[in-house]
Parts: C-alpha cells; sequence; structure tokens
C-alpha cells in the first residue's frame, strides 16, 4: 500500500470518527459534569468550578436519612432479587422439564409483565394495596419488584435449560438421584452462570426503580426516592456526590456481571 | 417421570410464581379496570359502573392534551433516538477494529448504568440557567445574559434522547454484526453500489432489530414520569404527569385509573400496528 492510498483511506474515515466522538460527547457530557461538580467547593454545583473538595462526599455520609435509605435500597434489592430467581427458577424448571397442559399459556403469563409500563404496575400496586388496607412499606416495594423482576428471571433462565442439561438429569435420575437431588445437584450448578446473571440483573434494576418504590412507600424509602426528594431543593453539590456514588456503584455490578459471569460462559 | 405424581409436581414447582403473577400483577390490573368505571364524589368513592371518567377525558383538553402531548414528544424522541444511533452503530460495527469492538460499546453505553433519577437530574446541570451550555454561551459572548434550556419540551426530548440513544445503539449494534459480511459482497459482485447495498440489503436486514427497538424505546418513553417531570417543567404536561397529579392532588384513584387504561390501550395499538416486525421472542 501506498502512503497516498493509505491517507485517502484515512481522510475517509473523518467523517464516521467526528460523528462517533460527537455522539461520544453527547453520551458523556451529563455524567462528566455530574461528576466533576461533585468535587464543588461551593454551594452550586455550576460553573465556575471551584474544587476539588470532598465535604459533599462526606455531607452525604452524615446524611441520616440517606444512609438509611441507601441501607433500604441493599435490602429490598437483594431480598426482592433472591425471590424472583428461586419463583423463576422453579417455574421455569416445571415448564422446561415437565409436559403440563397449557404450558404456552403459563409462559405468557409469566413475562406478560415485560410489556406492561412500570407505572401502571406501580399504579395497579398502590390501588390494591389501599383497597385491602395493605400499609406501604419496603415490604410493599419489594412486592413490587419481584414483579417486575421475575418475568425477567424466568425468561433467562427458561431459555437456558437446553437438551444437553436434561440428559444429564435423566442420567442422574437413572443413577437412582430422587427429584431435588436432580434439582439441587445437577440443574442447579449446570445453571450457575444464568443464575448469577438473572440476579444481578434484577439486583440493578430494582437499585434503580423509582416509580413503583415511590408509590408504594410511606415512611421508609429506597435510594432513588430519598434523591428524588433531595431534588426539591434544587441544584445541589450534595445530588451530585450521591449521583456518582450510585453511578460507581453501578458500574462495579455491571462490570463484574461482564467480567465473572459472562466471560464464564463463553469459555 | 410424566406419570401423573410428575405432574403434579410440576405443577406445584409452578405454583408460586404463577400465583405471585396472578396476585400482584393480574389483579391489580383488574382492580384497576374496575376503578376506572367508578367515580370519586368528594372525598368518596361511588362503586358504581359509569364512563363519566372516560367522558371527562375526551371533554377535558386538559387530558387530551397530555395525550397528545405524550404521543408527539414519544415520536420525536423515537425517531430521532434512532437517527442517531443506527450512523453510531453501523460505525461500531463496519469501522472500528473487532477487538476493540467489545470496548467502545461498552463506553457507548456507560451512562446507561447512572441511576434513571440522577441521569435526568445530570441534564438539569447542564441545561439550566447558569449551568454548562449556558455559561459557554456567555463565555463566548453569544449571550450577555444567563440562559435557561431547562423547563420545556426541548430538555425533555434531550433527557429522553440521551436514554434511548444508548439502548438502540446497543440493539441496532447486535443486529449489524449478526449479518454475514458475504451479502454485502455478493451484492458488489453483482454490481450495487455502497448506498444500492445499504438501501436494498443492510436496511431490510436490519429492520427488526430496529423495529424491536423503537417499540421499546416508545413503550418506555410513554410512560416515564421522571424525565418530564425533571426537565420539562409546569408549563406542558405529558400523560403520565396528569396521572401522577390525579393522585397527589386530588387522590382520584378513579380518574388516575381510567388515564392508566387509555395508556394501555395507546401501547397495545402501538404493538398491535408493530407487531409483524416485532418477534419479541427472538430477542
Amino acid at each position: 500500500m501506498t502512503v497516498r492510498t493509505d491517507l485517502t483511506a484515512l481522510l475517509r474515515q473523518i467523517p464516521a470518527v467526528a460523528y462517533a466522538l460527537l455522539l461520544y460527547g453527547f453520551i458523556f457530557l451529563p455524567v462528566l459534569v455530574l461528576v466533576t461538580f461533585s468535587f464543588q467547593e461551593s454551594r452550586v454545583p455550576v460553573p465556575p468550578f471551584d474544587g476539588p473538595s470532598l465535604q459533599w462526599y462526606q455531607a452525604i455520609l452524615e446524611d441520616r436519612r440517606l444512609m438509611s435509605a441507601l441501607a433500604n435500597s441493599i435490602v429490598v434489592a437483594l431480598v426482592s432479587s433472591a425471590v424472583s430467581v428461586i419463583l423463576g427458577f422453579l417455574a421455569a424448571f416445571a415448564l422446561a422439564r415437565f409436559t403440563l397442559p397449557g404450558s404456552k399459556f403459563f409462559q405468557g403469563l409469566l413475562t406478560a409483565p415485560l410489556t406492561v409500563s412500570y407505572l401502571i404496575i406501580a399504579m395497579g400496586l398502590l390501588i390494591t394495596f389501599n383497597e385491602f388496607g395493605v400499609p406501604k412499606s419496603l415490604l410493599t416495594i419489594g412486592i413490587g419488584h419481584v414483579v417486575i423482576n421475575l418475568p425477567l428471571c424466568f425468561a433467562i433462565l427458561y431459555s437456558q435449560m437446553g437438551e444437553h442439561q436434561r440428559n444429564v438429569e435423566q442420567a442422574a435420575r437413572d443413577l437412582g438421584a430422587n427429584e431435588w437431588q436432580v434439582m439441587l445437584l445437577i440443574s442447579v450448578p449446570m445453571l450457575w452462570p444464568a443464575l448469577f446473571a438473572s440476579f444481578f440483573l434484577s439486583v440493578t434494576f430494582s437499585w434503580d426503580e423509582f416509580i413503583i418504590a415511590f408509590m408504594v412507600s410511606k415512611f421508609d424509602v429506597t435510594l432513588p426516592v430519598e434523591i428524588w426528594s433531595m431534588l426539591r431543593s434544587g441544584l445541589n453539590p450534595k445530588t451530585n456526590a450521591i449521583g456518582s456514588l450510585v453511578f460507581l456503584f453501578s458500574f462495579v455490578i455491571v462490570l463484574f456481571l461482564d467480567l465473572v459471569v459472562f466471560r464464564n460462559r463463553k469459555t | 417421570m410424566q406419570g401423573q405424581s410428575g405432574k403434579s409436581r410440576g405443577w406445584a414447582l409452578l405454583t408460586p410464581a404463577l400465583l405471585w403473577t396472578l396476585l400482584f400483577f393480574m389483579m391489580p390490573l383488574l382492580i384497576m379496570g374496575t376503578y376506572s368505571f367508578w367515580e370519586r364524589a368528594g372525598m368518596k368513592l361511588v362503586r358504581s359502573a359509569s364512563l363519566a371518567n372516560y367522558e371527562k377525558f375526551f371533554d377535558k383538553t386538559y387530558f387530551v392534551g397530555s395525550l397528545v402531548n405524550s404521543i408527539e414528544v414519544t415520536v420525536i424522541v423515537t425517531v430521532v433516538s434512532v437517527l442517531l444511533a443506527y450512523p453510531l452503530a453501523w460505525i461500531l460495527a463496519e469501522r472500528v477494529p473487532r477487538r476493540w469492538q467489545r470496548m467502545a460499546l461498552i463506553l457507548a453505553i456507560l451512562p446507561f448504568w447512572t441511576s434513571y433519577v440522577v441521569r435526568s437530574y445530570s441534564w438539569l446541570l447542564v441545561l439550566s440557567e447558569g449551568g454548562i451550555i449556558s455559561n459557554f454561551l456567555l463565555d463566548v459572548g453569544i449571550t450577555a445574559d444567563p440562559v435557561s434550556f431547562a423547563n420545556n419540551r426541548g430538555a425533555t426530548v434531550i433527557g429522553f434522547v440521551h436514554f434511548f440513544v444508548m439502548l438502540l445503539t446497543l440493539t441496532i449494534y447486535a443486529n449489524l454484526v449478526q449479518l454475514p459480511p458475504s451479502y454485502r459482497k455478493a451484492a458488489a459482485d453483482l454490481g450495487a453500489g455502497p448506498v444500492q447495498s445499504f438501501v436494498h440489503i443492510i436496511l431490510p436486514l436490519t429492520l427488526p432489530g430496529i423495529m424491536v427497538g423503537a417499540f421499546l424505546t416508545f413503550v418506555l418513553c410513554i410512560g416515564d414520569y421522571i424525565t418530564p417531570q425533571i426537565l420539562g417543567g409546569n408549563r406542558e404536561l405529558l400523560l403520565p404527569q396528569t396521572m401522577m397529579l390525579q393522585i397527589s392532588r386530588r387522590s382520584d384513584f378513579p380518574m388516575a385509573s381510567a388515564l392508566a387504561m387509555i395508556l394501555m390501550l395507546v401501547i397495545s395499538v402501538v404493538y398491535i400496528a408493530c407487531a409483524r416486525w416485532l418477534k419479541l421472542d427472538r430477542v
């Protein structure tokens, strides 16, 4: 290749590179602004930047309400995700391994919540809890989060229960294992990556979910709801600081998922 | 294991998930549907069927207008997001060397993982009076006073587009990398130029991916309360906002239920209209 064709090839790349840079800029602009001004020294997170200062990070650590919302979020995410994975696994196992009448219908029913807006699910739950006098609490938030995550876990796990596993399970059965032993000693270990993936996906969805948590909670709230109420005070570097931490946390989960779980599946 | 006892064991395993879905998903929808035909008179709930709420919806421009706003914003967001995301997905799939693609894609959707509430707030930092853009315009000397770009429809659209460009880049990219390179070669051998090959080969083959992404965008966008509430201001309300106001200001659950049913109806209509492109089980 001559230098000249190299150069024209390079020149032809310019529009593509320029476009990509422009879009990456658009995608990253708000996040960069958010993180930068979380280190602001003064009380408003707008230019000029006068930091760096860690005082707003210290402020959120000393904020009782924020810290208890954080703890609530973690509890709700872990518990509701565990419930979603367990129920999803049992249902997927039942529909993949037993010939039940109407199994197509049940598949449709179990995945139906995926097609409905969270807002509508939230409203339905609010009205239902009101109608039956169920007090709004972390429990009701958790119930809502299982409603949105169960279909996801079920769909992921069901799609992973292939023929190969069925053969190994049959072999175990022939060797005298009972149904529980087959499920816990054969199916669960073989599905480990999918179980892990659906659990952590559920955790990130629950962790970030706002509208259901907002509508079916009262005194104990989760982190997104608490951040929401912080927004009423307008632009505030404290909101930047907690926002940056939340971003870091979600990012770590996703990175972990990508590196550990999905890398495993490929090999 | 397919005997009678095996079957009942299957049912036993299925029951918890089924019960949960019926109890906390189907039943609430049914109760909400019933509520939408009831009425709130004063502070009391009148439990007798009528179409009053639906009549009210079509009578008052306040309600119909918010649905129209919602549909307009959602259509704009969907179209703009697809138009912006497609070239980016194409560049990632075609121009970026294979071994960098994964990294580039992860980078392109990184802010996807910021909290939804925080993401809208971040745009407020960028767009509000004294924010980054206002400050930049002041520095350059285009404006003499700080300007605000927040609290209007444009801000809502920007906030939405930011989120959905990432989502659509992901779905369209996934579609593009599945195309065998031999197709384009065959088209070129048969005398098609790059434009022809794109219009007649690549675009039709990626249409299912675009449609799935666009439908997802539509559903998530039209049902979202946070973005318009944080970025859109109070001058122009979208349907989810009027819905929430019925609850928070007036405790009018029947009216809010009717609005939710109308929202579901709109989504169903769009779903049926797109159904032939949407083979959701393939995703």
